[in-house]
């Protein structure tokens, strides 16, 4: 092993939680590297939908919901600084969103689900919300097939490209003077408060602090830091169409129209473990659900398909934390990274520059599962 | 999945590419008449409009898309030629 590689912080992990973060700390001025597992590991911020999506994030935690209204609200900063530091373009478009109802039953819980995050927001940021019926929803999308019945909208939504949004977090880290480390699995460490080395790719680096956004990989890094991180891999799978000219006014949480033109068609939820294959019939349930959604899509081709893993806590609200036994250890975990980009490289990153997490975190540390399996 | 390469033979399929006559043999792809036809372009992109030729002529690059018979985005690789086949350039992304 070579000698000891200092920086102010290291990054564990290089998708799109750790990138934001690492730029949002490299922004603030700290000195920092980030270590990123190769082509091998589950990599949910190639293969996602692409949503900046708030209206069903955080029902029955209103510390959730806070939350990512607060990343959708920093969004368009974040797309501002990215243009500004590295010229990108994340295509973010935030007209607001809607989640399409195919039956009575489906317009009937959704209200349900929508009332109660109103209620829940309460009056210092409140959601403010729509269900909107099928002949107004025409005028807005006049695709619409005769099946869909309705729809929720809120004004907070919107989408970007994803895959955009991670290549210019990446450039923006290290044109602000980080070190990205691909190839570099972390395989060993040693932590002491504020006093951490990290083993990974033949070298050894060391810095006060340490922020784990390895995804997945979380689950087996968070002991070595006094800290845990229970998540598990949920099943996605996309489906794409050729591109065709714009024609949709806003995204839907099932079908949208990247910037380049291909429809995105998705989201389907699968509990099937560490397993990346494509299955026929959830492939034919996503076609379906769409062709009923917008007739028009069963005449167009479809060139792609994959299949990703989310990373999904145990609760499916976010992960944050400061190790109690290292300070200076922070994990981040969560199922949507690409909509709380915005709080992570906003607000996350220079409370872990500060090295403590303000108070509204408290919440979201993985201690709630302690509590709860205790009771 | 994979059709066997054709043995050398005559041109005897008439077919348009972008309104000129060309004859291919039968059993060539509506790229490969692209090709034969000298075509400067067959499609234009849909974001830059830039213009492109058959590359893969293996059905992975979407190069090759083009207007078969007015349905638009055809991959001309993957679709062999009939008599009286018009192939014309697919002028950037497909209305819907
Ligand atoms: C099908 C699908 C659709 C989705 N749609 C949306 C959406 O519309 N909107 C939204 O907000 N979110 C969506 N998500 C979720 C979003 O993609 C994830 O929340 C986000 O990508 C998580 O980013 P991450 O950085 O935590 O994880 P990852 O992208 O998995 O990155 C983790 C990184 O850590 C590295 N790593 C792992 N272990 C180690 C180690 N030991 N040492 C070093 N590096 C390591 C890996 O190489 C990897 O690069 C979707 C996910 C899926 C699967
Ligand atoms: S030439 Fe590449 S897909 Fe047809």
């Amino acid at each position: 092993m070579s000698a000891p590689e200092s920086f102010q912080a290291i990054i564990v992990g290089g998708g799109l939680v750790g990138s934001a973060i690492a730029w949002g700390l490299a922004r603030e001025g700290l000195r920092c590297v980030l270590l990123d597992e190769g082509d091998i590991a589950f990599r949910a911020s190639r293969g996602n939908f692409g949503l900046v999506w708030a209206q069903s994030k955080g029902q029955g935690a209103p510390h959730y919901q806070r939350w990512t209204r607060y990343s959708a609200n920093a969004w368009p900063e974040l797309a501002r600084e990215l243009a500004d530091a590295v010229g990108a373009d994340v295509g973010l478009h935030q007209p607001g969103g809607v989640h399409l109802c195919l039956s009575d039953k489906e317009m009937a819980d959704r209200a349900d689900r929508m009332a109660q995050m109103a209620r829940e927001a309460g009056n210092s940021l409140p959601f403010h919300y729509r269900m909107i019926e099928a002949p107004e929803l025409r005028g807005m999308l006049p695709q619409l097939g005769p099946s869909v019945v309705g729809a929720s909208f809120t004004p907070y939504d919107g989408h970007v490209d994803p895959l955009r949004l991670l290549h210019a977090l990446h450039r923006a880290f290290t044109g602000a003077g980080g070190v990205y480390v691909p190839n570099a699995k972390v395989e060993r460490s040693d932590a002491a408060p504020r006093d951490f080395r990290v083993m990974a790719a033949g070298r050894v680096f060391e810095a006060p602090r340490v922020v784990l956004a390895a995804g997945l990989g979380n689950a087996a890094l968070a002991p070595e830091f006094g800290l845990s991180a229970p998540v598990r891999p949920q099943q996605g799978q996309v489906l794409v169409t050729e591109r065709v000219a714009p024609i949709f006014t806003m995204p839907t949480t099932s079908v949208r129209q990247t910037m380049q033109g291909s429809l995105l068609l998705g989201d389907s939820v699968a509990e099937v473990g560490y397993d990346i294959s494509q299955k026929p019939a959830v492939m034919a349930e996503i076609a379906k659900r769409a062709v009923l959604s917008f007739p028009f899509i069963a005449r167009l081709n479809i060139v792609r398909a994959w299949s990703a893993l989310r990373i999904m806590p145990k609760d499916g609200v976010a992960i944050y934390d400061q190790s109690e036994r290292f300070p200076g250890a922070f994990t981040a975990n969560c199922h949507s990274g690409v909509t709380l980009a915005g709080a992570h490289a906003r607000l996350l990153a220079p409370m872990i520059a500060a090295g403590q997490l303000d108070g509204m975190l408290d919440p979201f540390s993985a201690r709630r599962f302690d509590v709860r399996d205790a009771a | 999945m994979y059709a066997t390469r054709p043995e050398a033979r005559p041109a005897t399929v008439e077919v348009f590419v972008d309104g000129v006559a060309v004859m291919v043999p039968a059993g060539a792809s509506a790229a490969a008449a692209v090709l034969l036809a000298g075509a400067a372009a067959i499609r234009e992109t849909s974001i830059s409009g830039a213009p492109r030729l058959p590359y893969c002529m293996m059905g992975v690059c979407f190069d090759c898309l083009a207007e078969v018979d007015g349905a638009p985005n055809v991959q001309a690789c993957m679709v062999a030629v009939a008599p009286g086949m018009r192939i014309s350039r697919q002028r950037g992304a497909r209305h819907v």
